[in-house]
């Protein structure tokens, strides 16, 4: 299953067999945004006063881990994986909030431009020791994550910092009409403006190629260590967008920010990405974000105990895998 | 003749690149047992007289929890899986002992239960990859998810009984026999010997090492790689549920999430132990040695006065080093 190098041509020729055979190869994706609409009317069903003010809510607080799972599946499409993602959301997450406390507007652009820098260097610093020393994906970021976390620890030892207003004006409130959140504009627009350029490139074909078969990638020319570094440092990149708006979300920096990095993962996989990589988009981890935040909102809805909601991400997540593998399994056996 | 006479000279002079190269390949416990040596000569220059019995006893003590779980790991490893779901279900089964203290029955009774849950949790994770063929890492993340979510119900369901770490398990754990000896070595060198037992010289440790080394080599000689993984993931709940009891007992402390920071350890210990992350390659010996190594580090960190910011960069930094070590010794070129 590689990605179909003749795309953009037969799109030009037939708008419409195109448009199927993108929802064919999307599928999962669609079923994943079907059964978010669904578990939106539900949400309204059981609790008639979600509104305005719940979409809003879930916008805004899914966007860091939503972010992440962006920055997770280009790595995991490309063959690796990182787990020291969530460590590098806390170390741009304080570095952002720690510059920008009582500085004007005008620095706090300059603070988080670099800090969006420096996410690529870390995402890079993590691709290159895995391209250098050819160690498992898995141990090196997992080593990394030990270093970021140390790194955020270094520049806050407790929560504190501030974030610029503007950061927080740029994903709080609504964008014209009042059910839009600008959260979400935020999260659209980084994504088509970073990911499907790249995407559309030879580099995009690349990524996917080397998660496919690394062999067979180097052997027709692919740059596999290059590639390997630039997912990475994409990664690094969404890590710091993600952190980014941990601050504007908080207000504040928290060296020791949440257990985003196996979060991550799980949306990762829920959203149709396989683990082996090559396969999969952006589209389905963001929207397994969504539905596992609003699953969660549910619950408490339900007067369940909220306990059981990680238990049913738990399970969630097993059984999802358990169907996908099993049709997987079929399908080689036909 | 003249040939002859120079290639022995050299051969007595030293040993070639090579031959240290295969050395560390096939042995990689001396390479670890020497860098072990270095640590601890290290630690007494910069803190002279520290390196006592006592503090050894201390050392091994802090091991034992982490070496059991890095066993889990490397069982896991061997077959080519992980396993994510040690530390949650560590952290439940010596929660469940403490909740158990002030019931009929005891904490006797609260081993019991949490050892059941340990292997329903162990076999509903091995029906999961061994069966359904969910990747191991998916399939662990998922339980750990479910193990703490049904611990946090079981801690609300509780928490009117009110509990403590029973003052046995706190004996086991954190006692030392003559200030020196960790009684906690009583569990831990019958269960190491069990590891070693089945790695060594028992047919499904053969087997767990095909399955890891060539998956469709192992099936097509007749391995059924699901019952082999069933038992495995049975087996790495167990031993996690007992590495929990004992880290409550070491640490005094009952708490949901208690084990959750020595999950990335236990990997780091089997993976610096020289247990390969891709399958089919380690053993556990090299694994204790690397609980051991991780515990003299970080003693050697806080004996240096390093803020934990300072002593977690350089263990990453250790890790990623010792990896990248071993691939470049262990690599076929």
């Amino acid at each position: 299953m590689t990605a179909a190098p003749g795309l953009v041509e037969t799109a030009r020729a037939r708008p419409i067999e195109a448009l199927g055979r993108w929802a064919r190869r999307n599928a999962w994706s669609i079923g994943l945004l079907g059964f978010f609409v669904v578990l939106l009317v539900f949400t309204k069903l059981i609790q008639p006063k979600y509104g305005v003010t719940g979409v809003q809510g879930l916008a805004i607080s899914v966007l860091p881990l939503a972010l992440a799972a962006v920055g997770q599946a280009i790595v995991v499409i490309s063959g690796g994986i990182d787990l020291s993602i969530g460590s590098m959301m806390a170390l741009t997450n304080v570095v952002s909030a720690a510059l920008m406390l009582d500085r004007s507007e005008e620095l706090s652009v300059i603070v988080v431009v670099g800090v969006l820098v420096l996410g690529l260097l870390l995402g890079a610093v993590n691709g290159a020791l895995v391209v250098i020393t050819r160690v498992p994906d898995i141990v090196v970021t997992l080593a990394m994550a030990f270093v970021w976390a140390g790194a955020a620890l270094l520049v806050l030892k407790t929560p504190g910092g501030g974030s610029a207003d503007w950061l927080k004006e740029l994903v709080l409130g609504p964008l014209g009409s009042e059910w839009i959140p600008k959260a979400a504009v935020v999260l659209v627009l980084v994504v088509a403006l970073i990911w499907l350029p790249v995407r559309r490139s030879r580099v995009g074909l690349s990524l996917y190629a080397i998660g496919s078969n690394q062999l067979a990638a180097f052997r027709s020319g692919v740059p596999v260590g290059r590639t390997k570094i630039l997912a990475y440092s994409l990664m690094g990149l969404f890590a710091a967008l993600a952190g980014l708006s941990l601050t504007a979300n908080t207000g504040i920096g928290n060296p020791l920010s949440g257990s985003y990095t196996l979060q991550s993962v799980a949306a990762v996989v829920l959203g149709g990405v396989s683990l082996a990589g090559g396969r999969g988009g952006v589209l389905g981890p963001v929207v397994a974000v969504l539905i596992l935040a609003l699953l969660r909102t549910d619950m408490t809805f339900l007067n369940l105990n909220p306990n059981f909601a990680t238990s049913a991400q738990g399970i969630i997540l097993i059984g999802v895998v358990m169907v996908g593998t099993l049709f997987q399994i079929r399908r080689g056996r036909a | 003749m003249m040939e002859a006479a120079q290639s022995e000279g050299t051969g007595r002079r030293w040993m070639t690149a090579a031959a240290w190269r295969s050395l560390f390949r096939d042995r990689p416990i001396i390479p670890l047992l020497g860098l072990l040596g270095v640590l601890m000569i290290v630690s007494n220059l910069v803190r002279p007289g520290i390196v006592t019995s006592q503090w050894m006893g201390v050392i091994v003590r802090g091991a034992v929890p982490l070496a059991i779980l890095a066993g889990c790991q490397t069982l896991a490893m061997l077959t080519g899986g992980i396993d994510l779901s040690v530390g949650a279900v560590a952290s439940m089964s010596g929660f469940v002992v403490a909740t158990f203290v002030h019931s009929p029955g005891g904490w006797p009774a609260g081993i019991v239960v949490a050892l059941f849950a340990a292997l329903v949790a162990g076999l509903v994770t091995g029906i999961g990859v061994g069966v359904f063929r969910v990747h191991p890492l998916i399939m662990t993340l998922g339980m750990s998810f479910v193990v703490l979510g049904l611990a946090n119900v079981w801690q609300l369901i509780k928490v009117q009984a009110g509990g403590g770490v029973p003052p046995e398990l706190r004996w086991l754990g954190s006692a030392q026999f003559a200030e020196i000896v960790p009684y906690s070595l009583l569990v831990f060198v019958p269960l190491a010997l069990l590891i070693l037992l089945i790695l060594r010289r028992t047919g499904y440790g053969r087997m767990l090492y095909a399955i890891g080394d060539n998956p469709v080599a192992a099936r097509l000689s007749g391995t059924r790689g699901w019952q082999v993984l069933l038992v495995l993931y049975v087996m790495s709940a167990m031993f996690a549920a007992i590495a929990g009891f004992l880290l409550t007992g070491l640490t005094n402390v009952a708490s949901v999430t208690l084990a959750d920071s020595t999950v990335l350890p236990s990997v780091a210990a089997a993976v610096i132990g020289g247990t390969s992350i891709m399958g089919g390659r380690g053993g556990y010996t090299g694994t204790m040695v690397g609980a051991i190594i991780l515990m003299v580090i970080s003693s050697l960190l806080s004996s240096l006065g390093y803020p934990e910011a300072v002593r977690q960069v350089l263990f990453g930094s250790i890790i990623v080093a010792v990896a990248a070590a071993y691939t470049r010794v262990t690599s076929d070129t």
